[in-house]
């Protein structure tokens, strides 16, 4: 590899990381701002101008609160626990396009760490791994909440991953590619997949609730049940990881929607503008970041308003609705791409 | 690449060896997913892809869930001392010693088809994939789809099983 492309991707590395934390961090400003707003309150307004500094504050004081970690707890694995949720979280941001090419001098940089030709497996698998940060972290905390929690966690994952993997094989049968950047290109110019593929993208999103485990979806952590669920027994900034690394999970589900279903960095009208392919990047990204906005307040506008499922009710869903559903998508485009190539 | 080879063997045979002498049964399947995911490194320096992140997504991501799952159900957090009869353990280091003469044997073979079938670095991708299990091996595939299927009936047939 080049050295001036290595450069750009570690810059652009950095960037994505940093721009995950900070969305991720004034998304829960913005979550207390919707509450607030949906409940006819004022939230956050002393931190700063219009309370913006909360999520500092916020922040702070995690990392100030003492640590406790339980004496019959399992220390290795109660570290462990948080540190997996985190790192998994972040590391799906890697094969996300955030944009087209970027021309800098002779040089012609994706915006997109890695094309993988599996990428969209890839994230399946982050999301797969993701649940052990909270079954490990459950089970560590030696408490019968904490452990209900892990395990209310892992069944609904579980369930919820099947039909999520069915949605993207529909997709697949669409699309002709596992790869981001190629279904992305795909959808130049108003083809966005929700047009052919809208009952896969219910359940995706229904799916992509559950595995972000949000609220009607919240059954692991429910605190009206639980106490706090999984996370019962930690403090501290190990907790301030847990409900962080939700927040992160929620941008990069938000990105991925918007990936697999709304066209990416893809603008209507764009070509007609006839600008610079730098312009048109950047306009992209914007766009791109818009729709990913966009999907961050649907996941909290849906959050204050429903109410939780019970978890039979759940499980009912899941695989009695859902998988059902997604089996029949994939045999209805199976059936349509058969079809018409016979003629 | 031969530095990365070497270090994820390393990690993959210490984690295999402490699944197999760690007393405490969560140790035991955590380190079983850390050998596991070596072993999608592997996979990803042989630029199979597609097999690595499919490895991850079933055995990390589901069969290995599954495992924890089920620990975590029936709470064994102590570590467990297995009791067996003499019998039990000289006929299990019997067996385990002809298993380790057949991988012997089997590795030793490798060489010989190394020669015959060259690398092909395309094979592990999902489209070299798809076509072989679709072309040559289309009739092994949907025989072991069926296994599945009645794999799947049949855990349905034991939920069922009160009413």
């Amino acid at each position: 590899m080049e050295l001036t492309t290595l450069l750009f991707k570690t810059i652009f590395l950095f960037i994505i990381l940093l721009v995950t934390l900070v969305v991720a961090m004034y998304s829960t400003y913005a979550e207390r701002k919707v509450a607030a707003f949906m409940q006819d309150r004022n939230g956050p307004n002393r931190a700063g101008p219009f309370g913006l500094l909360q999520p500092l504050a916020d922040g702070l004081k995690m990392f100030m609160k003492e640590e406790i970690i339980p004496l019959t707890a399992n220390k290795y694995l109660f570290i462990l626990g948080p540190s997996i949720a985190m790192t998994t979280a972040l590391l799906t941001g890697v094969v996300i396009p955030w944009g087209d090419t970027l021309t800098i001098g002779d040089h012609v940089y994706s915006l997109q760490m890695a094309d993988l030709n599996i990428g969209i497996l890839y994230v399946f698998a982050m999301v797969s791994i993701g649940v052990y940060g909270i079954m490990i972290g459950g089970w560590a905390s030696n408490n019968k909440y904490a452990l209900l929690g892990a395990i209310r966690a892992a069944s609904q994952m579980i369930s919820y991953e099947l039909a999520m993997g069915m949605s993207i094989i529909a997709l697949v049968l669409t699309t002709g590619s596992l790869s981001l950047h190629d279904i992305v290109a795909q959808q130049h110019g108003m083809h966005w997949n929700i047009f052919y593929q809208p009952l896969g993208f219910f359940i995706f999103l229904t799916c992509a609730f559950a595995e972000t485990n949000r609220a009607p979806f919240d059954l692991p952590e429910c605190e009206t049940e639980l106490i706090g669920g999984y996370h019962t027994e930690y403090s501290s900034m190990k907790l301030g990881f847990y409900l962080f690394a939700e927040y992160v999970n929620m941008f990069i589900s938000s990105a991925v929607i918007a990936t697999l279903y709304f066209g990416g960095y893809n603008m209507p009208f764009i070509d007609q503008l006839g600008l610079s392919s730098n312009a048109v990047t950047f306009i992209g990204m914007g766009f791109f970041f818009i729709k990913i906005f966009a999907f961050i307040f649907l996941f909290m506008w849906i959050r204050w308003t429903l109410p939780r499922f019970r978890y039979d009710q759940l499980m009912n869903m899941g695989w009695k609705g859902l998988i059902p559903l997604a089996i029949f998508n994939i045999l209805a485009t199976g059936a349509y791409y058969f079809f018409t190539s016979l003629k | 690449m031969i530095f990365l080879f070497y270090l994820l063997s390393a990690i993959m045979i210490v984690c295999a060896l402490l699944v197999v002498f760690s007393r405490n049964p969560i140790n035991n399947v955590i380190y079983l997913i850390l050998c596991f995911i070596a072993m999608a490194g592997h996979y990803i320096l042989l630029n199979a892809q597609f097999l690595a992140v499919v490895h991850i997504i079933v055995y990390t991501g589901a069969i290995m869930v599954l495992f924890l799952f089920v620990i975590m159900l029936l709470n064994l957090n102590k570590a467990i001392i297995f009791r067996k009869s003499t019998v039990t353990r000289v006929s299990a280091v019997v067996t385990g010693g002809i298993f380790f003469l057949v991988l012997l044997a089997a590795t030793r073979q490798t060489f010989e088809i190394h020669a015959k079938y060259p690398f092909n670095s395309d094979i592990g991708l999902v489209s070299g994939i798809g076509k072989a299990l679709f072309g040559e091996f289309l009739l092994p595939f949907e025989i072991s789809s069926i296994l599945f299927i009645s794999a799947m009936v049949g855990a349905m047939m034991f939920g069922k099983k009160d009413e």
